[in-house]
C-alpha cells in the first residue's frame, strides 16, 4: 500500500508539473507579447517594463519563476482588468464550489438510490423507468438541459426566479449540473450491485439464513459501492468543467464564467491561472479517489 | 437383420436393472432428419449481425443514423440554399427574410410567388441574418458527425498502433510506453482541450490560410490535433490489455514457432481477436467527441463562424430562445438523437459481439 501510494503521489506531482509546463509554454508560443500593441512603447520604456516583469530572462527561467510564484499563491495579474488573478480565483471559486459540491452530493445520493432500486427490481417496471431516464440524460449535453430548464421553469412558468446576486437560487443550476453524473452513478451502481449479488458469498450468507435485507445492506451494497468511489475523481472533473457551461447559462459569476470570459477576452494569464488551478484540483481529487479505492478494497493487489 | 418394433420389445420396468432396449433401436428416417443441423454454418461476424438485428433498440439506432446520414447527403442537393447564403429574392436583398417561422414566406417572396416564381419553402424558417435554417441544421449535423467520426478514427489508429506495440513487446518497452500513457491519462482532458484549442488557434491560424484546411477552420483542426494528442490513451490501454490476454495463447506460440514476424502475428493473429472490443469502444467514442465539440462550440472555441455545427447552432439560438424556442430545440434534439443512437448502437454491438458476454 505504501509503495503504491508513493508511486501514485509521485505521478500526481509529475502531472501537475506537466500541466504547468503545457500551460506556460503553449501560452508562450502564442505570437506577440503583452507590450506588442499598436501603440508600442519606446524601446527604453519597453526594456524597463520587460525587466520589471522578468520578460528579459530566458524562457526556462521565466517558467521556474512562474512555478515558484504559483506555489506562493501568485497567479499573476489579469491582462483585462489588472486585478490579481489569485484574488479573482479564490473569490469566484467559493460560488463554484457551492454549486459543484451540492451537485456532487445530489448526484451521489440519487445515483446510489436509483441504481440500487434498478438492480433490486431488475427487469420490472421501476428498473425499466430508471434505465429509460438514464439513457435519455446521458445523451443530453448539459448546456441544452440548462437552457431548457431556464426557459421552462424560470422564464415561462416563473416557478423559480432567475439567478441574480440578490436572489441566489441554486436549484436549477444544481439540477442541470447533476443530471448527467446522477445517470452515470446510477448505471455504475446498478451494474456493480448486480455483479455482487451474483457472487458466492451472497449465496452463502443467504444459505446461512441471514435475512434478505441484511444481506443487501451489509454484504452486497458495501461491496457494490467500491467502484463508485473511483468515479469521484472524474465526477469532480465533470462538475468543474460542467460548471463553466452552467454558470454561463445561468449568469452565475463563478470561476467557470471567469474562465469562459477569459477565453473570449483572450486574457492569457487568466486562462493559464484558472486552468492550472482547476487541473491541480482535479489531479488531487483523482489521487484521493484512487487511494481511497485501494484502501477500502482489500482484494486488490498492489502490483 | 431382424427388426424390433415397439410392440415386440419387452418394456423396461421402473427401477429394474434391465437395459432399456428402446434406447438401442435404429433410428427411423424421421429421427435421422431431426439430427441434421438445421442452421447453416455461421461466422462470428454473421452471428453477431444476426444478434444485433434481434435488438429493437439497436435497430432503432441504426434506422435513425441511416436516415440522418441520407438526409445530410440528399438535402444539400434538393434544397437550393447554401449554409452561409443570405437569401435574396430576385437578386435583391430582402429585409423581411429575418427570423421567419417554419414554412413561412416573407412579403417579397409572396409577391414573387404571385408572379409565378418557384420558391423553395423554408422548412425550419430562417435565422437572424436571413439564412435558411434547415440547411444550416443539415450542415451542422454533417459537421458534428464528421468531427465524431474523424476524431474517433484518429483515436483508433493511434491507440491501436501504440497499444499493440506496447502490449506485444512487453518488458521495458511496455513499461516506458505505459508510464507515458499514465501521465497523459492523469491530465484533465477537457481543460487540456480548451487550453490547446486556445493556443493552436493562435499558432496555426496564419499558416493555414490558402490551404485546403482553411475552409475547415483552425478550431476544427485544433480539435483533431487535441484528440490525436490526448484521447488515444484510453484506447491504447484497452488494446494493450486485450493483447496481453491474447498473446499467451498457443496459436501465437505456433505462429512464432513457424517463424512469422512480430508484425504479421500482431496483424493476422492478435488484432482480429480483439477487434470486436475495440470497435465497440470506437462506436462509443463518437458521441463523446460530438459532446466535446458542442462543449467547445458553447464556450466559443468550436467551428469557424459561417460554418455551423449543432453545438454552435444551439448556442446561438440561446440568445433568442424566448421568441424562437424551436431554433434551440431542433439542433438540441439532433444532438440528443445522434448521441443516443450511438450509445444504443454501442450497447447493442457489445451485447452482440463481445466474446465475454457470449453464452
Amino acid at each position: 500500500m505504501l509503495k503504491y501510494s508513493i508511486k501514485r503521489i509521485l505521478l500526481a506531482i509529475v502531472s501537475i508539473f506537466i500541466i504547468m509546463a503545457i500551460a506556460f509554454f503553449s501560452m508562450n508560443a502564442i505570437p506577440g507579447g503583452p507590450f506588442a500593441k499598436e501603440k508600442a512603447p519606446e524601446p527604453a520604456v519597453k526594456a524597463v517594463l520587460e525587466k520589471r516583469f522578468n520578460l528579459d530572462k530566458p524562457v526556462a527561467e521565466q517558467f521556474m519563476l512562474y512555478v515558484g510564484n504559483i506555489f506562493r499563491g501568485d497567479f499573476g495579474i489579469s491582462l483585462k482588468n489588472g486585478r490579481e488573478i489569485s484574488t479573482t480565483i479564490f473569490e469566484s471559486f467559493a460560488i463554484s464550489a457551492r454549486l459543484g459540491g451540492s451537485s456532487i452530493i445530489l448526484a451521489l445520493v440519487f445515483g446510489l438510490l436509483l441504481g440500487s432500486i434498478a438492480a433490486l427490481t431488475r427487469n420490472k417496471w421501476p428498473d425499466q423507468v430508471i434505465v429509460f431516464f438514464t439513457t435519455l440524460s446521458v445523451g443530453m449535453p448539459s448546456f441544452v438541459l440548462g437552457t431548457l430548464l431556464l426557459l421552462v421553469f424560470s422564464l415561462t412558468l416563473k416557478w423559480v426566479p432567475a439567478w441574480s446576486v440578490n436572489s441566489q437560487n441554486y436549484v436549477l443550476p444544481i439540477i442541470a449540473l447533476s443530471l448527467y453524473p446522477t445517470a452515470h452513478i446510477t448505471r455504475l451502481t446498478k451494474s456493480s450491485l448486480l455483479d455482487v449479488l451474483g457472487q458466492d458469498y451472497i449465496r452463502t450468507a443467504r444459505a446461512k439464513g441471514v435475512s434478505k435485507k441484511i444481506v443487501i445492506i451489509k454484504h452486497a451494497l458495501r461491496n457494490a459501492l467500491i467502484p463508485v468511489v473511483t468515479y469521484i475523481g472524474p465526477l469532480t472533473a465533470y462538475s468543474l468543467t460542467g460548471s463553466m457551461v452552467i454558470e454561463t447559462i445561468f449568469t452565475i459569476g463563478g470561476l467557470g464564467t471567469k474562465f469562459v470570459t477569459g477565453i473570449t477576452n483572450q486574457d492569457y494569464p487568466m486562462i493559464m491561472g484558472t486552468t492550472i488551478f482547476l487541473a491541480i484540483l482535479m489531479v488531487i481529487m483523482t489521487l484521493i479517489s484512487d487511494l481511497l479505492y485501494r484502501a477500502i478494497d482489500p482484494r486488490i493487489n498492489f502490483d | 437383420m431382424k427388426k424390433f418394433t415397439s410392440e415386440k420389445i419387452p418394456r423396461k420396468k421402473l427401477l429394474s436393472m434391465h437395459i432399456d432396449v428402446e434406447a438401442f433401436m435404429p433410428a427411423t428416417n424421421e429421427q435421422k432428419e431431426q439430427q441434421v443441423h438445421m442452421l447453416p454454418s455461421t461466422t462470428f461476424f454473421k452471428d453477431g449481425i444476426r444478434k444485433l438485428f434481434k435488438k429493437p433498440l439497436a435497430i432503432f439506432a441504426i434506422v435513425v443514423l441511416v436516415s440522418m446520414i441520407l438526409t445530410i447527403i440528399i438535402a444539400p442537393m434538393v434544397v437550393p440554399y447554401g449554409y452561409s447564403e443570405i437569401i435574396k429574392v430576385d437578386g435583391k436583398r430582402d429585409r423581411g427574410m429575418k427570423n421567419l417561422a417554419p414554412f413561412q414566406y416573407s412579403k417579397m417572396e409572396m409577391e414573387a410567388m404571385e408572379r409565378g416564381v418557384e420558391i423553395f419553402p423554408h422548412i425550419f424558417g430562417t435565422d437572424e441574418l436571413g439564412r435558411d435554417y434547415f440547411i444550416r441544421v443539415v450542415y451542422g449535423t454533417r459537421v458534428s458527425l464528421m468531427v465524431g467520426f474523424f476524431a474517433s478514427l484518429i483515436v483508433l489508429v493511434i491507440g491501436l498502433l501504440y497499444g499493440s506495440v506496447a502490449g506485444y513487446f512487453g518488458g521495458t518497452v511496455d513499461l516506458v510506453m505505459m508510464r507515458i500513457v499514465d501521465i497523459i491519462y492523469s491530465l484533465p482532458d477537457t481543460l487540456m482541450v480548451i487550453l490547446l484549442s486556445v493556443v493552436l488557434d493562435e499558432i496555426i491560424g496564419d499558416s493555414l490560410a490558402g490551404t485546403a484546411f482553411a475552409s475547415l477552420g483552425t478550431n476544427m483542426i485544433s480539435l483533431f490535433v487535441v484528440f490525436a494528442l490526448l484521447y488515444w490513451v484510453s484506447m491504447a490501454r484497452l488494446v494493450r490489455g486485450q493483447i496481453l490476454s491474447i498473446k499467451n495463447n498457443e496459436f501465437v506460440l505456433a505462429a512464432q514457432a513457424m517463424g512469422a514476424s512480430s508484425w504479421r502475428i500482431i496483424r493476422k493473429h492478435i488484432l482480429p481477436n480483439c477487434m470486436s472490443v475495440i470497435f465497440i469502444s470506437t462506436a462509443l467514442q463518437i458521441p463523446s467527441a460530438i459532446f466535446t465539440e458542442s462543449f467547445l462550440s458553447f464556450i466559443g472555441l468550436g467551428v469557424q463562424a459561417p460554418m455551423p455545427s449543432l453545438g454552435s447552432l444551439a448556442n446561438f439560438a440561446r440568445g433568442g430562445m424566448q421568441s424562437y424556442p424551436y431554433k434551440l430545440l431542433i439542433p438540441a434534439l439532433a444532438i440528443c438523437l445522434i448521441v443516443l443512437s450511438f450509445n444504443l448502437l454501442g450497447d447493442g454491438l457489445r451485447d452482440a459481439f463481445d466474446p465475454k458476454l457470449r453464452r
